[in-house]
């Protein structure tokens, strides 16, 4: 079985590569000592000085509050949206998914730079602008994961629960949504991914004195390493695998296709 | 009779250390239609995999053509399989689909191209070439992938529920089809299917397989007239079975009614099955009878009514050409030819299971 | 008619898109075609042909396709022994590919960083062997090693995704039909993967030509991407129209980069979405 061992080594580098880095990254923010490569003996202080830190907390809250805030309101109207379009002719649904993948195909750079020129112009950059601009590049995904829920979906159902006397919002509650119900979870998700990641959008259109995560982190890079952000990097690296852990093998994975492969 | 093509013997399977086939042996004849039929879970796809070479046998040999082929590689084989969901490839056009095989076996284009064309011809497709393979429908995917295979000229033909997938009447015209290009070609058909009828239509031999045992072997009418277990019986059409007593030769106690009977060697006041087919009950006036009951439900069939008659705590499925109204009070009768004994299974194993055809 | 009042619920949708996509697109066309005065020009456009502008641009394709082309060698490979592996840990091994890049885009940057920097754990590792120490920090390098990491699994998800959708019964009929491995896969399995393999460079060649941040930080001011140019147009020397010139010529080089990619998938099946 020389090629059964062949695979197992070449997962395993590609394992290694993967997550070497964040081994590393992991080790260090328990290491006292500053240097890269000596272990001065563990401890929690970096964890205390990132606690500590006003701006890395700011950035923390402001990053959640962006995510969690433009994942709902696209998931709100990219919802809608999937609806709409669901019920338009072939052409419509031609020329609204044509503009619905401008964003997704757009670079981040253009599409963050045009939105600054179009706020710089009309109002101020802020938080505000750093959401609305969150949203826009959400949307696409919502819709990309509920929509093809809609196509699936039997129509006559809905027909059906008219047919027997429920009025279009009860038939909707009731047919439809438990249909479309785990698209529009999963495109939630992935629009707060998406919004959690992002940084050359946040770069672009965030006003001065505002800064999530990955803003603030780029900032800090461009002077220097500072042991605190491994620390950061641990606790991203926990939550995320805890979230991932939750959506693939938790109650909620269980039911619809197998696995996310997200 | 013609030569033994294929032979398998010993065959022994497990997935995660169930069961799947023990000590299976069994041989097909050159231009048979043989057909492994039995309900799902029999083992029936697994014989057929391991005689394509999609599985190995955990042991056991499967002899072709007088060559030990147990350890062969599906594409050294000289036989090709019809999947049940067609497994065409998506993107090829019909014509690549069906060159596919030749292609591999350097054939010339102009070899090729006349296979292809005789192939679709055989199936009453001609002109797809050109055609993609979603702008088929079920029923002409399932003769591409029949073409497919064929134009290989493989001795043997193995085809898995080839027909599952499709409605009720397209299922019938394609039994006729199957049997016409059997005759046509001239080579071994082994065929899968948990549908009775459609082995019954087909096939020249039956195989029925139950938890991965081998329960009978023989021609449509043997299995159908001369089933020998219970299980048999019940997943071949349907049957009266009946617990039943021995009483000497030729009598038989069902229902605390003694009927004579034909069958011999059973020994004295042994338990049996007694089975009896739905055809076979006559219903006469109450006192002609041997036993007498109630109608309880009655269904027009077309060419026959369907009866269900209470008699001695015993509910008989009748199948006659007269009507008899719920209620009516019917005496039952059966030629003692028409009644089959049968030996209570010995272990649980041949017992029927579920049956889902 | 209901349908039509359905479709009115994309009705806030439309408004944001013509809102927030089309008008910023069209400023980006007004100040790419005006000068500070706001005077017509193509001069914003042209200069795309400086040198400096030009060596920037060469320099991010080169990085852009250096990094797919490791990306795509270094995925199909992993794509297909993920696949073929069956079993109770299959769902957890696939996990564990997927889990890094959940991790903070930045904070993967960093990490490479560290790892690479001149007192970093892979010179100090080579050292003890006595190896000559790697300087690739500040070079290009660098940059294509950061963006592979940084954008493998958007070349990994989208062929492993049309690897599992292939029907293991067509693979059966392909060997059935007598194919040995290598026809199997040239024949079969690579052309039906091919539609994954096209939207997983255009996921990561867009990307990886129009990023900044990486070349930024771990080039140290050497390696002057398209990116890092229409950057600093903007937020260092606060030339708006010059940057939004090459921003177009940057999306024309995405646009077009992403049509001939989908031209050639179009035989192999759908596009990216």
């Amino acid at each position: 079985m020389l090629k059964k061992s062949a695979e197992r080594a070449y997962l395993f580098l590609v394992f290694l590569f993967l997550y070497l880095p964040i081994i590393v990254l992991i080790v260090l923010s328990f290491n006292a000592s500053k240097s890269k490569v000596q272990w001065g003996g563990f401890t929690l202080g970096w964890y205390q000085q990132l606690f500590s830190s006003s701006s890395m907390m700011e950035a923390f809250g402001t990053t959640i509050l962006v995510s969690l805030l433009s994942a709902l309101i696209a998931t709100l109207l990219g919802t809608l949206a999937a609806l709409g379009i669901d019920a338009m002719k072939k052409r419509g649904q031609a020329v609204m998914m044509g503009a619905t993948n401008i964003p997704l195909l757009n670079a981040d750079i253009v599409t963050g730079i045009s939105m600054m020129l179009l706020f710089v112009r009309f109002t101020r950059l802020g938080l505000n602008t750093v959401i609305i601009a969150h949203i826009t590049f959400n949307i696409p995904y919502v819709i990309l994961n509920v929509l093809p829920k809609l196509k699936q979906s039997n129509r006559t159902t809905y027909e059906a629960a008219l047919d027997l006397g429920a009025t279009p919002f009860y038939a909707f509650y009731k047919i439809i949504w438990p249909q479309i119900r785990p698209g529009v979870f999963s495109g939630f998700l992935m629009a707060m991914t998406m919004s959690l990641d992002d940084f050359s959008v946040t770069y672009f259109t965030k006003g001065a004195g505002i800064n999530t995560l990955s803003t603030m982190i780029y900032t800090e890079m461009r002077k220097g390493i500072r042991p605190e952000m491994y620390a950061l990097s641990t606790i991203l690296f926990l939550i995320a695998l805890v979230l991932l852990l939750f959506m693939n093998f938790g109650p909620s994975a269980r039911r619809g296709e197998k696995g996310g492969f997200k | 009779m013609s030569k033994r093509l294929i032979d398998l013997q010993h065959i022994t399977k497990s997935y995660d250390k169930q069961m799947v086939l023990d000590d299976l042996n069994l041989y097909i004849r050159e231009n048979e239609f043989l057909t492994l039929l039995g309900p799902s879970g029999c083992g029936k796809t697994t014989t057929l995999r391991i005689i394509g070479g999609f599985e190995m046998p955990d042991a056991g040999n499967v002899i072709f053509d007088g060559k030990d082929i147990t350890g062969l590689a599906p594409n050294e084989r000289q036989v090709n399989t019809v999947f049940q969901k067609y497994a065409l490839f998506p993107h090829m056009s019909i014509a690549e689909n069906i060159a596919f095989g030749l292609k591999i076996r350097k054939k010339s284009k102009s070899y090729i191209n006349d296979k292809i064309k005789y192939a679709l011809k055989l199936v009453n497709l001609d002109g797809f070439e050109k055609r993609s393979v979603d702008s088929l429908s079920g029923g002409q995917q399932q003769r591409i992938a029949i073409a497919r295979a064929i134009v290989n000229e493989p001795k043997v033909l193995l085809l898995d529920e080839p027909l599952g997938a499709l409605d009720l009447k397209l299922r019938q015209d394609m039994q006729y089809e199957l049997i016409r290009l059997k005759n046509e070609l001239g080579i071994t058909f082994i065929y899968v299917t948990h549908d009775q009828e459609e082995a019954l239509t087909m096939s020249d031999t039956i195989v029925v397989m139950n938890q991965g045992y081998i329960q009978q072997i023989g021609t449509p009418e043997d299995i159908y007239n001369e089933p020998t277990n219970a299980f048999v019986a019940d997943f071949i059409g349907e049957s009266n079975i009946i617990d039943g007593t021995m009483l000497e030769d030729r009598l038989v106690e069902v229902l605390g009614v003694k009927f004579p009977c034909v069958d011999e060697g059973f020994g004295k006041n042994r338990p049996v099955d007694v089975v009896i087919r739905p055809e076979d009950v006559e219903l006469v006036a109450p006192e002609q009878g041997v036993m007498e009951g109630d109608v309880t439900s009655l269904i027009f069939k077309g060419v026959h009514w369907e009866i269900d008659v209470m008699a001695n705590g015993y509910e008989w499925m009748v199948q006659t050409t007269q009507m008899h109204p719920v209620g009516a009070h019917v005496g039952i009768r059966v030629a003692p030819f028409n009644i089959q004994i049968m030996n209570k299974p010995e272990s649980s194993d041949e017992r029927a299971v579920e049956i889902d055809a | 008619m209901r349908n039509l009042k359905r479709q009115l619920l994309a009705g806030p949708y439309l408004i944001w898109m013509v809102g927030f996509v089309l008008l910023p697109v069209g400023m980006i066309l007004y100040y790419a075609l005006t000068t500070t005065s706001g005077q017509f020009t193509t001069f914003n456009i042209t200069s795309i042909t400086a040198s400096v502008h030009l060596k920037a641009l060469f320099l991010s394709l080169k990085l852009a396709l250096a990094c797919t082309l490791i990306c795509l060698g270094l995925s199909y490979p992993l794509a297909m022994i993920l696949n073929n592996m069956n079993g109770k840990r299959h769902g957890l091994i696939v996990f564990i590919f997927i889990l890094p890049m959940w991790m903070n885009f930045m904070l993967r940057i960093l990490a490479w960083k560290m790892l690479l920097s001149n007192n970093g754990v892979i010179n100090t590792v080579l050292g003890y062997f006595g190896l000559p120490g790697l300087d690739v920090l500040n070079t290009p390098s660098a940059v294509v090693f950061c963006m592979v990491y940084d954008f493998l699994p958007f070349m990994i998800l989208p062929i492993y995704n049309a690897m599992s959708r292939i029907e293991k019964d067509v693979i059966e009929a392909a060997k059935d039909l007598g194919a040995g491995s290598l026809t199997v896969f040239f024949k079969v399995i690579l052309p039906l993967t091919m539609s994954g393999v096209v939207s997983g460079i255009i996921m990561v060649f867009v990307p990886a030509l129009t990023s900044f941040a990486i070349s930024d930080l771990l080039g140290g001011g050497k390696v002057l991407l398209i990116g890092n140019v229409i950057e600093q147009a903007f937020m260092q020397e606060y030339n708006w129209n010059l940057g939004s010139g090459l921003s177009l010529v940057l999306m024309v080089f995405v646009i077009v980069s992403m049509a001939l990619m989908n031209s050639h998938g179009e035989e192999g099946g759908a596009g990216i979405c």
